[in-house]
């Protein structure tokens, strides 16, 4: 008989740990090529981007992978947690000296008004299943990408100051706009260093993690595997699914400050549905549920690009092919099929190696 | 919530809970689905620990009476008194916290997780610890879950399946999947539990066997079973009362002895005899 098959959410302490010194090792790399002087600046640039990606791609692995509904409007829950930030941003940096704590309080700031959006759109989002809910998700994305882009923001002696649709604003002399509408924020502090940017990952990476392992991890677990028998021993769907979902957009949200303040202008058009679907790529080629597949897959296809620029023209075609290369070849099952083989010869490999040289001193 | 008096005794309540309230008193309970009346004037009372059965050829809707029990389907006429509260207009999930669980005739399992994992997920309501404890590990979270574990291993001790506690669910063999729903079911902590051919599939070694397990569960933990089942040695052999259901409608109601000899369940089962 079969044993337990090898969990693919990676729960045993092991798996976790090498997700973790994933994480940590990436890191370290990073920071030896830094000190070297061989990082080259477009990856430089692409570092903060890398991490908030991930970030992203986590939080949706949430709802997509571990809650098993399908959301097409995650852009949504980045912007919102972007444009927060933003602001929390530029109203603190006068009072606030320091760099990681002005952005500890905007990640926060971020993730609570995500999530609580997040909260509002679930209840009545959450009610429906399968395509029916990626199709009213993502026309929330939408939505509240075209909010923020008729959305004026000021700051003033007097406070803060909002108009919708048009700039009427009314400023004092000493006021200065934070968000202009489709123009979008400019001049902004890029507080998001790296090492906040590979914290925030490894936070979400703890976070995710101890709610796989309490007992409302293991009710959304159950509920994606058989809702009917979840709900038959006790668990309230509708209320662990709005729980998911909005700690979901919490996360996403953090990911959204962490993202904006990386650039010194930013606008809501940049949070559309192409960035919904490049999260849900992340997450599908990762695998669904797997936490460290999604890191993975969000951490290479972002720098992709970039590593192709040097084709010119034909850089967006190359990354397509490429990632249809992969989609295909990791669902293949004959080479899946041939890979487990493989690692457990080398497992074999490595115990008979083991057993001989102990032999060998016996 | 107000706690409704049960009506007087109508059907076969054992003598020893005779004095006692009853656990379940359903009352004219029907419904229809469009024009067809697939449950139709239902009454059953069921004592507080008695092992009951609900019998009747395919079709004759004993799961739809189960599924109006535990509130997956709303009645469209009469009314369901769990331990004295009415059941009607309640969620699954909170008749379940009333205390009736169930299994199901197709197995639902969580076929993804661990057998441990799945009891787990039974007990889920009755795991005290904040969410706080277990994002930060705190002592509760730990003390709590072993906690947890320990009672886990202990139901599943009752079918001796402690050593599949790390299997996949669904790489279990058919006989254990059923016993698995019944302990995923007992770790709800319910009054009532609801048992749809928990013997399908079963040999009779097996069947017999589970017979035993089913009358210790009920001496062990005091609770009340309705079971649906078509194998009559385990229906006879351990139901002190007997519901015969047949298209929507009870047929017969009496002990194991009485409905043997019922011509009417003879009727239903075999068909009348030509003249």
């Amino acid at each position: 008989m079969e044993r337990i098959k090898k969990f693919h959410l990676g729960k045993t302490r092991r798996e976790k740990l090498i997700t973790f010194g994933l994480v940590l090792v990436f890191f370290g790399f990073i920071e030896i090529l830094q000190a070297t002087g061989n990082l080259s600046n477009l990856l430089k640039g692409q570092l903060v981007p890398i991490c908030a990606y991930v970030v992203m791609a986590l939080s949706l692995n949430l709802t997509v992978g571990i809650l098993g509904e399908l959301s097409l409007g995650h852009a949504g829950f980045v912007s919102i947690g972007a444009f927060t930030g933003i602001v929390i941003a530029q109203v603190l940096r006068p009072a606030i000296e320091s760099n990681g704590l002005l952005l500890l309080i905007a990640l926060a700031g971020g993730g609570i008004a995500a999530g609580l959006i997040g909260f509002l759109i679930g209840i009545p989002v959450l009610r429906l299943r399968g395509d029916y809910l990626a199709i009213v998700t993502l026309a929330f994305g939408e939505i509240i990408k075209s909010l923020i882009n008729n959305l004026y923001i000021g700051l003033d002696s007097k406070g803060l100051h909002f108009s919708f649709i048009n700039d009427n604003l009314r400023l004092l002399e000493d006021g200065k706009k934070i968000l202009s509408g489709p123009l979008g924020a400019n001049g902004l502090p890029r507080i998001s260093s790296f090492i906040g940017g590979i914290l925030l990952v490894l936070f979400t990476l703890y976070f995710l993690y101890r709610l796989l392992g309490s007992r409302l991890g293991r009710a959304i677990l159950a509920m994606r595997d058989n809702a009917i028998a979840a709900e038959s021993v006790g668990i309230n769907i509708t209320r662990y699914k709005l729980t998911a979902f909005t700690m979901s957009a919490f996360i996403a949200g953090m990911a959204g400050t962490l993202f904006a303040l990386s650039f010194s202008s930013v606008n809501a058009s940049k949070f559309n549905v192409d960035m919904s679907i490049l999260i849900l790529v992340f997450v599908v080629l990762g695998g669904l549920g797997n936490l460290r597949g999604s890191i993975i897959a969000a951490g290479l296809l972002t720098v992709l690009p970039e590593l192709l620029r040097s084709l010119r023209d034909y850089r967006m075609l190359a990354y397509s092919v490429i990632l249809i290369a992969i989609m295909l070849v990791t669902n293949n099952q004959i080479l899946v099929h041939w890979w487990t083989q493989r690692k457990k010869d080398l497992k074999g490999l490595f115990t008979r190696l083991r057993k001989s040289k102990q032999g060998g001193e016996g | 919530m107000e706690r409704l008096v049960p009506t007087p005794s109508l059907g076969v309540i054992p003598e020893r809970d005779s004095d006692k309230p009853l656990i379940l008193d359903i009352h004219g309970l029907g419904i229809d689905f469009g024009g067809l009346h697939a449950v139709e004037d239902f009454t059953l009372l069921i004592g507080r620990t008695e092992i009951a059965g609900l019998i009747g050829p395919n079709g004759a809707g004993k799961t739809t009476v189960f599924n109006l029990i535990t509130s997956v389907y709303q009645p469209t006429r009469g009314v369901i008194l769990f331990d004295g509260y009415d059941t009607r207009g309640k969620r699954p999930d909170e008749v379940c916290r009333m205390g009736i669980a169930r299994t199901f005739q197709n197995i639902r399992l969580f076929k993804d997780m661990s057998v441990l994992d799945n009891v787990l997920v039974g007990m889920h309501n009755h795991i005290p610890y904040s969410m706080l404890s277990a994002f930060l590990h705190l002592p509760s979270y730990h003390r709590k879950e072993k906690e947890a574990r320990d009672k886990a291993m202990d139901l599943l001790g009752i079918f001796d399946m402690q050593n599949m506690a790390k299997w996949q669910a669904g790489s279990l063999p058919y006989g254990a999947q059923r016993r698995l729903e019944i302990v995923r079911a007992l770790a709800t902590e319910p009054k009532l539990l609801l048992l749809d051919e928990p013997a399908a599939g079963m040999n009779p070694a097996e069947t017999a066997e589970l017979m035993e397990n089913i009358r210790s569960i009920r001496d062990r933990f005091g609770i009340a079973i309705l079971l649906i089942e078509h194998d009559m040695s385990l229906v006879m052999g351990i139901c002190e009362g007997i519901a015969v259901l047949n298209y929507g409608k009870i047929i017969a109601k009496g002990s194991p002895e009485q409905i043997k000899n019922n011509p009417t369940v003879i009727e239903a089962y075999l068909g009348k005899q030509e003249a």
